[in-house]
């Protein structure tokens, strides 16, 4: 298949599982699960991944801009980096990297072993019964998990400057909130959402798509990490244009 | 009353089913006999309108698939019990909720009717009793039996077996057969069963026909030479 001609059938793929009749009655509860799976299954490594994201920023950002501006412009900066760009896109992508894999992996051992046919038979879409709940399923829990990550990263940030570069919460918090826009944290959350289309559609498509064995089980959850995490860095600059640019 | 007219089927340049015709009537069952690799999987898929088909046409109670949208044949498909030759459980699910799947995404029935029909299923198919265990930890002719309960599930009239004995021991294959005539018998469930199996087709088909080289003809007496010549 060419490229285009994937481009065109992962879009077909991706709205008919989301403009479908919800069947919202059953559907809830799966979605529900999905939420759960994902939100509940992400959180501990989304925090590990946070708590250092907070460290390293303001390290680095103390190294940069230390003696050369006002020392609130720490809070400010850190503020920004991680609501604009580090809690969006690396929250993202620890999700692909977990959720769009095992999507992929559960949905193509579904296929080579005809559960999805036999979805089919009952007369069960298949694309309402495992697409739509991961597609809204991680669209509810991408954005709070963002949300969580940029929250735990700034209380690192903030609580490392207050005790090993002199800069007290206080005057971080200035900075943090005095330059704040709405804009940039709502910016960044409705990056998350956009990320969060691309990880259950890709998890979803590749497999879906599988055809043979446990081996192809395989390629279709590292294609669909692959794909994801491509897809993520070029919507996260596509967004950037249209919001920041 | 299902009708088979015509139907042929072919992958790239290998032809599986040649102008294939045949019906199945009222409480009865067809046997579709064949060497692995024939195509009798693909026969009965292109019945269900899962596998598209070259030509030919396939009509329930005279309402042809070919011709109906998406949202018709999954109406059609709900009177059609389908056994899969792999089982197809759902491995994420314990037996109850296998079989009550498709009684809760297409009836109104509450928890509590839904699990009263699950448990009167697990009595028809001997399996009371086994609803919270998962398929892993059931043995192959156990997921045969499951699979046939699932496929009861929505009351359809007709059931398709495919190769519903292949693989079991002697015991099991014949609680299978004698699960198939019986749902025939006191439920009047028609069907075809699939099978590359002759005692089971002796068993339990009121028809036999054979399917070779895509070709279909009725067998009137099962000799071992019909089958190997
Ligand atoms: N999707 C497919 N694409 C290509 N060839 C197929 C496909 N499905 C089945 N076949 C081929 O059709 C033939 C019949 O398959 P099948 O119906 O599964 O046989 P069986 O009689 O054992 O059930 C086999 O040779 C198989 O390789
Ligand atoms: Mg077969």
């Amino acid at each position: 298949m060419n490229l285009f001609s994937l481009i065109g059938d992962f879009s077909v793929f991706f709205f008919r599982s989301l403009f479908i009749s919800w069947k919202i009655k059953t559907t809830k509860w799966r979605i529900l699960e999905q939420v759960y799976h994902i939100g509940i299954g992400s959180l501990p490594i989304i925090i590990v991944i946070a708590i250092f994201t907070g460290l390293v920023s303001i390290v680095q950002t103390s190294y940069q801009l230390i003696g050369t501006v006002p020392r609130y412009i720490l809070g400010t900066t850190l503020g920004r980096m991680v609501m604009i760009e580090l809690g969006p896109i690396l929250t993202a992508l620890m999700v692909s990297g977990r959720c769009a894999s095992s999507m992929a992996a559960e949905i193509g051992t579904m296929r080579v072993t005809e559960q999805i046919d036999a979805l089919e038979v009952m007369a069960i879409d298949p694309y309402r019964f495992l697409n739509l709940p991961r597609i809204i399923g991680i669209f509810i829990a991408l954005p709070i998990l963002t949300v969580i990550s940029e929250f735990v990263a700034l209380i690192c940030g903030a609580v490392y400057a207050h005790y090993f570069l002199d800069v007290p919460f206080s005057v971080f918090n200035y900075g943090l909130t005095h330059y704040f826009y709405a804009k940039d944290f709502f910016g960044g959350l409705i990056k998350s959402l956009f990320f969060a289309l691309v990880i259950a559609a890709s998890g979803c498509y590749f497999g879906f798509k599988v055809k043979g064995g446990a081996k192809e089980v395989g390629k279709a959850a590292t294609y669909a990490v692959v794909t994801a995490s491509i897809l993520i860095l070029v919507l996260d600059f596509l967004v950037a244009l249209v919001i920041f640019g | 009353m299902i009708e088979v007219k015509n139907v042929s089927k072919k992958f790239d340049s290998l032809i599986v089913l040649d102008n294939v015709s045949f019906s199945v009537g009222d409480a009865r069952l067809i046997v579709i006999l064949g060497p692995s690799g024939t195509g009798k999987t693909v026969l009965l898929k292109a019945i269900l309108g899962l596998t598209p088909v070259d030509s030919g046409e396939v009509l329930f109670d005279g309402k042809s698939i070919q011709a109906i949208d998406e949202s018709e044949i999954y109406e059609i498909r709900k009177n059609i019990g389908f056994v899969f030759q792999g089982t197809a459980l759902f491995d994420s699910m314990n037996v109850l909720d296998n079989i009550a799947l498709p009684i809760v995404e297409h009836t109104s029935a509450s928890t509590s009717e839904v699990k009263d029909k699950v448990v009167q299923i697990l009595e028809i198919i001997g399996m009371s009793g086994k609803e919270k265990l998962y398929p892993r930890s059931l043995s192959g002719g156990m997921k045969r039996l499951v699979a046939v309960g699932r496929a009861l599930a929505l009351d359809p009239k007709y059931l398709f077996y495919d190769e519903p004995t292949t693989g079991l021991d002697p015991i099991m294959r014949d609680r299978v057969v004698n699960l198939i005539i019986d749902l025939k018998k006191k439920y009047a469930k028609s069907g075809i069963v699939v099978t590359h199996d002759l005692d089971t087709a002796k068993a339990v088909g009121d028809e036999i026909y054979m399917l070779k080289k895509g070709k279909i003809s009725k067998v009137r007496q099962i000799r071992k030479e019909v089958y190997n010549g």
